[in-house]
C-alpha cells in the first residue's frame, strides 16, 4: 500500500530532512512519515499548564458533531442508523456525488429529512444549520416516505480527521447492523490516481469501485487498482467501517479533473443507476438531467463575481 | 480494538509480535510489508481505532486477479503459526493528539493476548547522529527490563549496538541523559509504555534520510532475521539478500505515475 503523504520525487529523492534549496539556504523538509508534530505533541505535552488543558477541552467541544433534527430542533438520542433502520444506505460526499443524486435520486418520491449533521472546524464554519442556503456546505440525511427502509445522506461539507470517527458513531452507532447495504459516491481528482502512464493520457471523468468482502454483486465498473488508496473523508471512513464489521458496501469513485460543480463528471455517476441499490429508486432519467442542467445553471450565476 | 476476520478469535499466547512505528522514511511499515510478503502471512484481523486516518484500498499484497480484490484498511494483523509470529501492519498516520492512546490500548491488548514479546521495527533520522555514530553501524538495538535473559544474551552474542543516550535538552551541557529517538515517532511511546506495562519489548532501528528508503527496509529485515532467523541466513551480498525478500504489489509507482512524453 502507498504510504500516507505526498510521493518523493526526483532530485530530492535523496535528500536529508533538512534540504538546500536552488538558492542554497538550508530549509526543513517535511517528513513523508508525519513525525514532526509527534515530537512537538510530546513536548507540549510536558508543558501544558490546567489553562492549556482547559482550552483544548473547549476547542475539542466546539469540534464536537451533533446530529438533530432541524424540524423540532431537538437531538438524536441515539445513532442516527439506531432511530431510522435502514436496508440501503446511500451517501454522496462532494457536490458533484450531491448534485447527481440530488437530480437522478430525489427527484423521484418523497423524501423526508430525518437529521442534520452540525459540524465547525477550519473548512465548514456552519453554524446556524437551520437556514441553509444552498450554496454552503451541509450534511444532511433523509428517508423516502413510501420506503424508509432507505436512508440517503448528502454530504458537501469537510468532516476533519478528528470528527471522523465521531461522525460514524453517531450516524452508525457502536453495534454493527448487517442487514444494509451501504452505497457510497464521491470524487477525486485525476492526478490522485496512480498509473504508469502519465496521467495527462487519461480520459477522465472516470468511474472506479471499491467494494468490502461481503459486497457479492459485481459492481458498475472496474475496482481500484493497486497501488491506489481512498484516504478522504468520511468515504475512507465509512467503507473502513463497513469492511471491518462485514456489511457488504460499496464505494464509486470518479476520477475528474474538474473538483467543482460541473455537469460532465455528474454525468459519469450514470453508470451507477443500474445498480441493484439504485434501481427502483430512478424514474424519470430524461427529467433528471433537465434538473441537473437547471442545478449547474444556478450555481453559475452564483458563482459570477461580479454579483 | 481487535477485531477478527473469521468467527472466532484466534490464539496468540506465546506469539512474537512484529509492529512498525510510523517513523521517518516509513523503514518500519516498508520493513513490515516486506515481511508480510515473502512469508506470505495470513490475514486474521483488524485494529479498529480511532487514533488513525481511515484510508482504503484492494489488498496490497495481491500476486494474481483472485486475491487482488480483498478490500485492506489502515491498521491489520497478519499471522503465520508455524513460526508464531503475528505482525501488524500500519498505513496511514496518527489523528493529533492521539498516539499516545493508541500506544496504551494497543499494548494493553497485546499484554492480554500473552504474547511472549513485543518486536518493533523503526528509524531515526540520520542527520541527528553524534560523530560516534556517524562512524558506526546505522543500526540500534533497545530492549525494556523485561526481555527474556535467553534474548538479552542471544543480541550480546550478535554484537550489537545499543541505542545510546543523548543529552535530554541537547543546549544544555549538564543536562540529564535520556533516550531520544528524533523521527521515530511512536517508538518512545511504545518503549515507555512497554516498561510500564512491563512488557518484553525489543526496538530496532536505523538510522535513515528520507527519500528512497526500500535499501534501508531491507537492511533492516536483514538486521532482524540475523538474530530471529525468519529466513535462512545467506552470505553477505547484498544484491543476494534484497532478492530473498519479496516486494508487494503495492511497491508499485511509490514515487508517482509514469511522465508525460511531451516532458521530453
Amino acid at each position: 500500500m502507498r504510504r500516507s503523504g505526498a510521493p518523493r520525487t526526483g532530485p530530492d529523492a535523496g535528500a536529508a530532512a533538512m534540504a538546500a534549496t536552488f538558492f542554497g539556504e538550508v530549509v526543513r523538509a517535511p517528513c513523508r512519515a508525519g513525525t514532526e508534530d509527534e515530537e512537538e505533541e510530546e513536548e507540549e505535552g510536558k508543558r501544558e499548564t490546567a489553562e492549556d488543558r482547559e482550552v483544548r477541552r473547549q476547542l475539542a467541544r466546539k469540534r464536537e458533531v451533533r446530529l438533530f433534527r432541524r424540524q423540532t430542533k431537538t437531538s438524536l438520542e441515539v445513532s442516527l442508523l439506531e432511530k431510522y433502520p435502514c436496508s440501503k444506505f446511500i451517501i454522496a460526499i462532494g457536490n458533484n456525488a450531491v448534485a447527481f443524486l440530488s437530480s437522478f435520486v430525489m427527484n423521484s418520491g418523497v423524501w423526508e429529512e430525518v437529521g442534520c449533521a452540525n459540524l465547525w472546524n477550519e473548512w465548514c464554519r456552519t453554524t446556524d444549520t437551520t437556514h441553509l442556503s444552498p450554496a454552503e456546505a451541509f450534511c444532511v440525511f433523509y428517508h423516502l416516505k413510501s420506503s424508509p427502509s432507505v436512508v440517503l445522506c448528502q454530504c458537501s461539507c469537510y468532516v476533519a480527521e478528528d470528527q471522523q470517527y465521531q461522525w460514524l458513531e453517531k450516524v452508525f452507532g457502536s453495534c454493527a447492523r448487517k442487514n444494509m447495504q451501504v452505497t457510497i459516491l464521491t470524487c477525486r481528482h485525476v492526478t490522485d490516481y496512480k498509473t504508469s502512464e502519465s496521467t495527462s493520457s487519461l480520459h477522465s471523468p472516470f468511474l472506479k469501485a471499491l467494494k468490502t468482502q461481503n459486497f457479492k454483486e459485481p459492481p458498475c465498473c472496474s475496482l481500484l487498482e493497486q497501488p491506489n488508496i481512498v484516504h478522504d473523508l468520511p468515504a475512507a471512513g465509512v467503507l473502513s467501517y463497513c469492511q471491518v464489521w462485514r456489511i457488504p458496501a460499496v464505494l464509486y469513485l470518479c476520477y475528474t479533473d474538474v473538483m467543482k460543480l460541473d455537469l460532465i463528471t455528474v454525468e459519469a455517476f450514470k453508470p451507477i443507476l443500474s445498480s441493484r441499490s439504485l434501481k427502483g429508486l430512478v424514474k424519470n432519467i430524461p427529467q433528471s438531467t433537465e434538473i441537473l442542467k437547471k442545478l449547474m445553471t444556478t450555481n453559475e450565476i452564483q458563482s459570477n463575481i461580479y454579483t | 480494538m481487535f477485531v477478527p476476520c473469521g468467527e472466532s478469535v484466534p490464539d496468540l499466547a506465546g506469539y512474537t509480535f512484529l509492529m512498525p512505528a510510523v517513523s521517518v522514511g516509513n523503514v518500519g511499515q516498508l520493513a513490515m510489508d516486506l515481511i508480510i510478503s515473502t512469508l506470505n502471512m495470513c490475514k486474521i484481523g483488524y485494529f479498529y481505532t480511532d487514533c488513525l486516518v481511515p484510508m482504503v484500498g484492494n489488498n496490497p499484497y495481491a500476486t494474481a486477479e483472485e486475491n487482488s480484490t480483498e478490500l485492506s484498511i489502515n491498521a491489520e494483523i497478519y499471522a503465520l503459526p508455524s513460526k508464531k509470529l503475528v505482525a501488524l501492519q500500519l498505513r496511514s498516520i496518527f489523528i493529533k493528539y492521539k498516539s499516545k492512546p493508541f500506544c496504551e490500548k494497543l499494548l494493553s491488548w497485546v499484554k492480554s493476548s500473552n504474547c511472549a514479546k513485543v518486536i518493533v521495527l523503526s528509524s531515526s533520522h540520520s542527520y541527528h547522529r553524534n560523530d560516534l555514530q556517524l562512524r558506526s553501524t546505522p543500526f540500534r538495538y533497545l530492549l525494556t527490563p523485561y526481555v527474556q535473559k535467553s534474548i538479552q544474551t542471544k543480541i550480546t552474542s550478535l554484537n550489537w549496538e545499543e541505542m545510546e543516550k543523548s543529552p535530554c535538552i541537547p543546549e544544555i551541557n549538564d543536562s540529564e541523559f535520556c533516550i531520544r529517538i528524533p523521527g521515530g515517532g511512536i517508538t518512545k511511546t511504545l518503549y515507555d509504555e512497554g516498561c510500564s506495562k512491563e512488557i518484553a519489548m525489543v526496538i530496532l532501528l536505523k538510522f535513515v534520510s528520507e527519500g528512497d528508503n526500500i535499501p534501508d527496509a531491507l537492511g533492516l529485515v536483514e538486521y532482524l532475521n540475523e538474530w530471529l532467523q525468519i529466513l535462512k541466513p545467506c552470505c553477505d551480498d547484498p544484491t543476494a539478500s534484497a532478492l530473498r525478500w519479496k516486494m508487494p504489489s503495492s511497491w508499485r509507482l511509490l514515487f508517482g505515475s509514469g511522465l508525460p512524453p511531451a516532458l521530453f
